[in-house]
């Protein structure tokens, strides 16, 4: 069987030099290639403490994690944004757009940190993947000029410049209106299906997690429920 | 383009009032660095150029003759008595060779001998003592440039002919034509048709100097066929010291450089060049804090940013790189700009201000060196103040950044 593209392994995550607070208490989780997989859980149970290891932003204070086969221990802080760049995307609440860029510059970003340079292939990569997420229109608006939905859905075209196996998105529909967060989850959705792109999404919404294959709850820093999620709603 | 330069022009282009900020602040301080090292160049350059429009870089003399104890015949007291040494015995002899020999001496450019002594000079009543000059006119040329400081009259000493100071002939009362006569110590004198009066700006070389051909200098003071010194210009002024004592060596005689008459002056040259040096370190830390706390508080206010963009892929170095890019573009920029007002204020200062003869007083040194070490400072001065908060910047922990939301 090929290796997962998420492997977690006792992975413990404290904070604090002095007085350490512990937020992860050595959680065990895999997922595989091809998942959608919703991760819920009351606020300040370590949600975005684990997207953010998994996304190789932080680093675990005990145990051990593999992206893709590939032990993320071993590699140095260079190592981890080259691992970060070409197999992992983000999806953040808050869109996290760069302001003083337009929205397929914001989508070449990844693509131009990668290779240190532009060039015209990047344009035409990233105006294919606005067009996917429905902004043709809007390649050279400036980024803040968009509306929120619409930033985001860049942000989801940038999460998927790099062709990445593993999208991590971080309450994606947090702050957007209930008809601007259905329309963004079907797009995730569609490259999950069309692409074949694992997702690992954090949500507080019980609808959209019920729109996930399987559903991770995290409580307190422990993960206490991890089932399919056979009613699948679509 | 590469990606850092990309990012870094952008945040350039984007962070308007913070880029002009630093922009002006560094655009200033390299105008004030070329406007002032242009001024005091050029200002020294003019009192040096004065200094040495009737002097020569290097005079050579026959050395003073040890002084002589006369000892009375009584032995009762012993009187050290220092005697004045006649002007035959002040006399170079073989002085045609020894020309030939300074002028093949590296760092030379030309020499030329003159016989001079004290005389007077009268007119009627009117009598002033005077330092007669005999001179070869045609080396006497290519040591000091008299011809453009001939204010009446031309630069002639033909046969009788004297040239001499505007202060001299204010005090006699005489003008181009008039005849002055000349006795000197020895006894001998002759009666000389001024044909040319001059002003070098040195009130004592104007009342004092009278120019005469060698000829007759040396017949007048009795040197037969003798010079008394020999005059010398180098090609390069401050080595004048080196190329003395160089010559002094080679032909036994005493050689004294310009610098050493007029240590004076270039102890105050010394002083004046110190401090402008110590204001323009000033300029440039002053500038090297701005562009430091501007970028400073650009990189706080884009904290969010650089955490996006090593989320997204863009690691430490880039980060440092893209903050270090620019500062080096503020520098760059700052001295292009700096340079151009500098060099117009230079300018036009040195339009501005001019003396009585219609010389500038500023004559500004623009040199391509001064422009090229301004760049260079503002350059280095971009890039060192980038570095603190760049590194800041690179530091940042994008989790957090982005956990901040
Ligand atoms: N940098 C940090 N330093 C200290 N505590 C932190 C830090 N980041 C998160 N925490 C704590 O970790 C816990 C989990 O936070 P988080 O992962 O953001 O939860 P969630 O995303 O599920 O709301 C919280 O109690 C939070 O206060
Ligand atoms: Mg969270």
């Amino acid at each position: 069987m090929a290796d997962p593209v998420v492997e977690l392994r006792g992975v413990v995550k404290e904070y604090g030099d002095v007085i350490r607070t512990r937020v992860l208490h050595g959680l065990d989780l895999r997922v595989e290639a091809g998942e959608f997989t919703a991760l819920i859980g009351p606020s300040g149970s370590g949600k975005s403490t684990l997207l953010n290891l998994i996304g190789l932003l932080d680093r675990p204070t005990e145990g051990k994690l593999f992206i893709a086969g590939q032990e993320i221990g071993l590699l140095d802080d260079d190592g981890l944004t080259a691992c970060r760049g070409r197999s992992i995307g983000f999806v953040f609440q808050f869109h996290h757009l760069l302001p003083e860029f337009s929205a397929i510059e914001n989508v070449m970003i990844p693509m131009m940190a990668l290779h240190g340079r532009q060039d015209p292939s990047m344009r035409e990569c990233a105006g294919t993947l606005l067009g996917q997420v429905g902004l043709g229109r809007f390649l050279d608006q400036r980024a803040t000029l968009l509306s929120g939905g619409q930033q985001q859905r860049v942000a989801i075209a940038r999460a998927l410049a790099m062709a990445p196996r593993l999208v991590l998105a971080d309450e994606p529909t947090g702050n957007l209106d209930t008809a601007s967060a259905d329309e963004i989850f079907t797009l995730l959705r569609t490259f999950n299906e069309k692409a074949g792109v694992t997702f690992l999404i954090v949500t507080h919404d019980p609808r959209l997690a019920a729109r996930c294959d399987r559903i991770v709850e995290l409580v307190d820093g422990r993960i206490v429920a991890d089932r399919p999620n056979q009613a699948r709603r679509t | 383009m590469p990606f850092e330069l990309f990012v870094a022009l952008r945040f350039l282009r984007e962070g308007k009032a913070q880029t002009a900020l630093i922009l002006g602040g560094t655009t200033i301080g390299v105008a004030v660095i070329i406007f002032l090292s242009a001024l005091i160049g050029g200002l020294q350059a003019t009192l040096i150029d004065q200094t040495l429009s009737a002097q020569a870089h290097v005079i050579l003399k026959r050395p003073d003759r040890v002084a002589r104890v006369v000892t009375p015949a009584d032995g009762a007291a012993v009187v050290a008595r220092l005697e004045k040494t006649p002007e035959r015995e002040k006399s170079i002899e073989q002085w045609q060779a020894l020309l030939g020999e300074i002028r093949a001496t590296p760092g030379v450019v030309a020499a030329t001998p003159t016989a001079a002594g004290s005389a007077f000079a009268s007119r009627g009543e009117l009598s002033r003592s005077v330092a007669l000059r005999g001179l070869d006119r045609q080396s006497f040329d290519q040591v000091i440039k008299l011809v453009p400081r001939i204010t009446v009259g031309a630069f002639r000493v033909d046969g009788t002919e004297a040239v001499i100071g505007t202060v001299l002939a204010h005090d006699l009362g005489v003008e181009v034509g008039d005849k002055l006569r000349i006795t000197t110590p020895q006894g001998r004198g002759d009666v000389f048709t001024v044909s040319g009066i001059f002003d070098v700006g040195n009130k004592d070389v104007n009342q004092r100097w009278v120019l005469v051909s060698l000829r007759q200098a040396q017949t007048l003071l009795d040197l037969a066929g003798g010079i008394t010194t020999i005059e010398v210009k180098v090609d390069e002024v401050f080595a004048a010291e080196g190329v003395a004592q160089e010559l002094g060596a080679l032909t036994g005689l005493t050689a004294e450089s310009w610098m050493k008459l007029n240590q004076q002056l270039l102890t105050g040259l010394q002083a004046q060049s110190s401090s402008s040096v110590m204001i323009q370190v000033f300029v440039v830390i002053a500038v090297a804090l701005g562009i430091a706390s501007v970028l400073g508080v650009s990189v706080i206010q884009k904290s969010r940013e650089i955490g996006i963009l090593k989320a997204t892929g863009t690691s430490t170095g880039t980060v440092l790189r893209i903050f270090l890019i620019e500062g080096a573009i503020v520098g760059v920029a700052g001295s292009l700009l700096g340079g151009l007002i500098g060099a117009g204020l230079s300018t036009f200062f040195a339009h501005a201000v001019k003396n009585p003869y219609g010389e500038s007083l500023f004559p500004i040194d623009l040199t391509p060196r001064l422009f090229l070490t301004a760049s260079a400072v503002a350059l280095v001065t971009g890039l060192l103040s980038a570095w603190y908060p760049a590194r800041h910047a690179a530091r940042l922990d994008p989790a957090q950044v982005i956990r901040g939301g």
